[in-house]
Order: C-alpha cells, then sequence, then structure tokens
C-alpha cells in the first residue's frame, strides 16, 4: 500500500490561551501510536498540529528527513502529506464519494478521468465501491467513516492521522470500522496517530500507547502495560481499575496508602513511592468478618452506590481506603447487597500490583 | 369555534391597522393590474421605445450583476474570512449603499467618474474614455447600488460556512485558491444565487443613481423604470405595460427565492 519508511517525530509546544501542550514523542513506520486522554487534554491539537492546521509555537516535526516544522520552517498544510480522518468525516457535501476521493488527486494537477480511476480503484480496494455514486448525505455513520479513510489514503500520506474515529458512531457501527481500521491501518506502511479516549478502541488499534493529561504526557507504553499499571487516577478509571497511591515498605511487602489503610502486594520494587492498582473484580464482598480466609487484606467498608454494567455489578465502597468492586448479580441478591449496606472487602495480596510511581507530574521536572 | 382558532382571533386594535397595512401595499399593485391595458399588451410591449428600453434594462442589468460576482464574491471573502485591521469600517462602509438614497449614489458617481471628476479627468486624459450619460455608466450606477445585495448575502454565508471543509481540503493538498474554488464557493452556492437575483432585480429597477449619472437618453440610458416614469406624461398605457412587466419579474424572483433559494441559504 502507501505510507513511508520514515519515522514521524515530535517534539514541540503549542500555546492557546493559558493553555499549553507540550510532548515529545516518535512513531515508527508501521506502527499505530494511540494518543489517550481526557476531553481538553491537547490531543486534537497534537493531531492538528501534526497535519498543519495548527503552527508549535516552538519545537519540530519531522518525519524521515522532511523538516514539517522547524525553528524556522513551517510547510503549509497542503504541502505535508498527511493524511487526515477527522472526528466529524468532513466529507465534501457538494461531492459524491468517487470525487471526494478523488479530490486529493484532482489537486494534484490530476485530471479528472484520472483522479476518478484513482478514486474507483481506492474505493474498490477498501470495498467501497458500491457508495461511489453517493453523496455524504446518504450514508451511515459508518460508511462515512470509512470513506473518510479512503479519501485519507488516497492522498498518499507519509503519515495517517485519526481523529476519534469512531466517537460518532453507534455501537453496532463501531465494532464494524474497528474490524475494518484494524484491517486497513495495519496495512499503511507509515507511521499512524490515533487519538482516541475510548480505551477498548485504543487497546484494538494501537501498538503503543501515550496518554496525555492536561497538555502533557503522563504515561507511554504498549497498551497491556497501561492497562496493568496506569500511570495515573484517569487512566485508571478508564481502564476499570482501582489505583491508590502510597509508600511500599519493602521488609514486609505493605503499602502504606496516601488516603489511609494498608494493602500487602505482590513486588519487587525495592520501596519507596508506588502506585498499588487492582482489579474490581479481584475484590471479594462479604457481609461479616471473614475468618476463614487467608488473604491479608481484609477491611470494612459502606457501599456508596451501585451501577449495573453488563453482566455484573460495580460497588462503589467508602472505607479505608475507598474501592470499587465487582460482583455478580447473584451475589447482590444472595448477600442482600444495598447502598448504605456495611460490608468486608478482602484481596489477595497477588492481585495487588505495585509499581514505582513514575507520574510526578512532568509539568515539574519540565519547570 | 374550535379551541385553536379562538386562540388565534386577532385584538381589533391589531387587526385593524393590519388589515390596512395590508390594503396599502398590495391594492396600488392591484391597481397596476386592473387598469393594464391587456388587449393591447402585445403591441404596446412591441413599440420601437418600449422594447429599447426592455433591452437595455435587461442588458445593463445582467452586466452589473456579472461585474458585482466577479468583484463581490472575492470582495466578500476577504471581509468574512480575511483578519486584516480596518474591516470593520470597511464592511461598513461597503454596505452603505443599501441605506443611501440612490440620487445620492448618482452625484457622488458624478464627482468622481464624471469628465471632471477625481478619476474620471484620468480616464478621459489618458483613455479618452467618458462615462456619464452612456450605456456604461448605467451599468456602473446599477453595480454601485446592487452590488451591495449580493456582498452581503455571500459574506454572511462565508462567515457561516464550516471551515473544516476548508481544513480537510487543505490537508488533501489543496493549496488556497483550489480550496476556494472547489470547496468555499461550491458550498456558498445558495447563497450566491440568492444573492446574484436579488443584486439583479435591484439593478432591474435602479432609478435615482441612474437619472442622476446617466441620464436619460432613449435606447442609450433610457432603462425601464427611466421609461416608466417618462411615459407617464405622454403614454399613460406603455407606461403601464411596462410597469407590467417590471411587476412580473420581480413576482418571479420573489417566488424563485421563497420557493428554493432562500430556504436552501437558510438550511445549508
Amino acid at each position: 500500500m502507501s505510507g513511508s519508511d520514515a519515522r514521524l517525530r515530535f517534539d514541540g509546544t503549542v500555546r492557546r490561551g493559558s493553555f499549553e501542550l507540550g510532548v515529545a514523542f516518535s512513531v515508527g513506520p508501521g506502527e499505530v501510536l494511540g494518543v489517550l486522554g481526557p476531553n481538553g487534554a491537547g490531543k486534537s491539537t497534537l493531531l492538528r498540529a501534526i497535519a498543519g492546521l495548527e503552527e508549535l509555537s516552538a519545537g519540530t516535526i519531522e518525519i524521515g528527513d522532511h523538516v514539517w516544522q522547524g525553528p524556522d520552517a513551517f510547510l503549509a498544510s497542503e504541502r505535508r502529506r498527511a493524511g487526515v480522518v477527522f472526528q466529524d468525516y468532513r466529507l465534501f457535501p457538494h461531492l459524491d464519494v468517487r470525487d471526494n476521493v478523488a479530490f486529493a488527486a484532482r489537486s494534484g494537477g490530476a485530471g479528472r478521468v484520472a483522479s476518478r480511476a484513482l478514486a474507483t480503484e481506492w474505493l474498490a480496494r477498501l470495498g467501497l465501491g458500491a457508495l461511489a455514486g453517493r453523496r455524504p448525505h446518504q450514508l451511515s455513520g459508518g460508511q462515512a467513516q470509512r470513506v473518510a479513510l479512503a479519501r485519507a489514503l488516497a492522498r498518499d500520506p507519509e503519515v495517517l492521522l485519526l481523529d476519534e474515529p469512531m466517537a460518532a458512531l453507534d455501537a453496532g457501527a463501531r465494532i464494524d470500522v474497528r474490524t475494518f481500521l484494524r484491517e486497513h491501518l495495519a496495512e499503511f506502511g507509515g507511521p499512524v496517530v490515533l487519538v482516541t479516549h475510548d480505551p477498548l478502541e485504543a487497546m484494538v488499534l494501537a501498538d503503543r500507547l501515550l496518554v496525555i493529561e492536561g497538555g502533557r504526557l503522563v504515561q507511554e507504553g504498549p497498551p497491556a502495560e497501561v492497562a496493568q499499571r496506569p500511570a495515573s487516577p484517569y487512566v485508571a478509571h478508564l481502564m476499570g481499575l482501582n489505583l491508590w497511591a502510597g509508600v511500599l515498605d519493602p521488609s514486609d511487602g505493605s503499602v502504606e496508602l496516601d488516603e489511609g489503610g494498608r494493602l500487602s502486594v505482590a513486588t519487587r520494587s525495592p520501596g519507596g513511592r508506588v502506585l498499588v492498582s487492582l482489579r474490581p473484580s479481584a475484590i471479594t464482598v462479604h457481609t461479616e468478618w471473614p475468618e476463614h480466609t487467608s488473604t491479608r487484606n481484609v477491611w470494612e467498608g459502606t457501599i456508596a452506590d451501585m451501577e449495573l454494567l453488563a453482566d455484573r455489578v460495580r460497588l462503589q465502597v467508602r472505607g479505608v481506603p475507598s474501592a470499587l468492586v465487582d460482583v455478580t448479580p447473584g451475589a447482590v441478591s444472595e448477600l442482600a447487597l444495598d447502598v448504605g449496606g456495611r460490608v468486608w472487602l478482602s484481596a489477595k495480596a497477588t492481585e495487588a500490583v505495585a509499581y514505582p510511581d513514575g507520574s510526578r507530574s512532568p509539568a515539574e521536572e519540565r519547570n | 369555534m374550535s379551541r385553536a382558532a379562538s386562540r388565534g382571533r386577532t385584538p381589533w386594535p391589531l387587526g385593524v391597522p393590519a388589515v390596512l397595512g395590508a390594503l396599502l401595499l398590495v391594492l396600488p399593485l392591484a391597481g397596476v393590474l386592473v387598469r393594464a391595458p391587456w388587449r393591447g399588451l402585445s403591441d404596446i410591449v412591441r413599440t420601437p421605445a418600449v422594447l429599447d428600453a426592455l433591452l437595455l434594462s435587461l442588458y445593463s442589468a445582467t452586466l452589473a450583476t456579472g461585474i458585482s460576482i466577479a468583484l463581490g464574491v472575492p470582495l466578500a471573502y476577504v471581509l468574512a474570512r480575511s483578519t486584516v485591521p480596518g474591516l470593520r469600517l470597511l464592511r461598513a462602509l461597503v454596505t452603505l449603499p443599501l441605506v443611501l438614497p440612490p440620487v445620492v449614489g448618482g452625484v457622488a458617481l458624478l464627482l468622481v467618474m464624471g469628465r471632471n471628476g477625481l478619476v474620471g479627468q484620468y480616464l478621459d486624459a489618458w483613455f479618452g474614455i467618458t462615462l456619464p450619460f452612456t450605456t456604461n455608466a448605467v451599468v456602473l450606477a446599477e453595480t454601485f447600488v446592487a452590488m451591495p445585495f449580493l456582498v452581503v448575502a455571500v459574506e454572511g454565508a462565508f462567515r457561516s460556512a464550516d471551515q473544516g471543509y476548508d481544513e480537510a481540503a487543505a490537508t488533501l493538498g489543496a493549496g488556497r485558491l483550489t480550496v476556494f474554488w472547489r470547496v468555499s464557493l461550491p458550498l456558498i452556492r445558495p447563497a450566491l444565487v440568492a444573492g446574484s437575483v436579488l443584486c439583479w432585480a435591484r439593478a432591474l429597477g435602479e432609478f435615482g443613481a441612474t437619472v442622476t449619472f446617466a441620464g436619460n437618453l432613449p435606447g442609450v440610458t433610457q432603462t425601464m423604470p427611466l421609461a416608466v416614469y417618462l411615459q407617464m406624461e405622454t403614454d399613460p398605457d406603455a407606461a403601464l405595460a411596462l410597469s407590467l412587466v417590471l411587476l412580473a419579474v420581480s413576482v418571479t424572483v420573489l417566488f424563485a427565492l421563497r420557493g428554493r433559494w432562500v430556504n436552501a441559504a437558510g438550511a445549508a
């Protein structure tokens, strides 16, 4: 397919009012970098800067040995070969699907016939041939999303940028488009940057994750590692994990938590500041003190809230420490659990994962 | 009486002036229809004087609209998208002819473009061009008065159009001019059509600026509104016939705008 065999390197800042985005990363050819972060974290700004729709206040953007932006160079958007799939697709409403996909070739100076032939080819390759004559308003969300990808790929980009590609889709279309994207992102040979706030999307599509909060890099690593060892409450929440910060006492493998309480953990850390993550499903609920348990972590709490998820009930238990706990609906009725009820929680030390706290605000390190 | 009907009933202190107001607007037009020389209409319209005025009006209004599009669309684009300082003032000045009495516009044109005018003297000395009292003067006067209608309509459309499409086009490799031709302009087409129709209708009906700047020479500068005014003295039937033609054009324009373009522009 297309794409470049060059690496995308980004190291820069974008200032807008009091907001400042400042990150550095690189993406290799064929690699899909997922950029995760809450709304307003600067994810879209990052994408716009790479696409040339936003200028860096300082820093550089390079692809291979092409400088897209440097100390005294700014390559206009139309001269960067960056294929962008916008969150709202932005298919031209006055052109049909074929002419949308042919747009890049036409702008590049190719004739109408040649451009359309190229577009037809791209549509066929992505299995969208049947949509060629339709106008964007005649497309479903999932179809528009695919056409948007076809249009971006037909640009013959060196870098592919996707902004929340599935945010506007319903659940059914999401699964289809996810499969579609996984297939075609793999074919694209160049660097891919995928912005999302959906952890599942990131897990499925990305080779590596970058977590941005408040314009700063919070965590970077393979999806599995980010999922198991979230570096911030935001990531932990996203992954549906309990996360506590504390100080590890290496002599007995227990952590004195900042918010109170003490947990025995499984760790090889030498001690000091750590984060402890614990899956909500790894916690057991009891309605009285569990005498016959071998687990070392047992504590008392009050159910503050209950929420029915797909196949389980998530309890918010207030205690020392407070925790999210997943139980089966059966257990809820068996144990007569309800908001305000007193419970005891237990968790095996082997389920509580402790790792060094590397999330000390990057802002502080910079300054 | 149904409840909806009784709720819709208008109190008489509002109803009476409303009816009077409607009559004031509709009655004179009805009068034209009633008094029009229907039987001799086709003969009157075919008399040379009337036909000349008709053709001259169509020619000059169409040319004025063409010039307005060629100059007004770029002007509207700049007013809507540029960030150059002083644009607010420029916008106000550009739309001034909308509220300016046309006769004042005619005087101003004469002062600037007349043979001894600020610009006119050089046109005369360097190129041998004199504008006043020519057909070109008619076109210029009509453009002066009508172009703001187009600029206002198109500028509003450029301003409210989603610039995300322009960005998307740029990421697809389109330079600024290509973006304008292939994305920005097609996206505001409904407003452009509506603005052009308004502009053309306004140019067709232009009187004050034309008579002041271009005069009233039959076959050269005597457009339909001027002919109507003049014929009222000598040949009221001809004046009525011409009025009827102008009325028909206006009604057509109104229906065209109501039916498609205005709504489409509103929805876009």
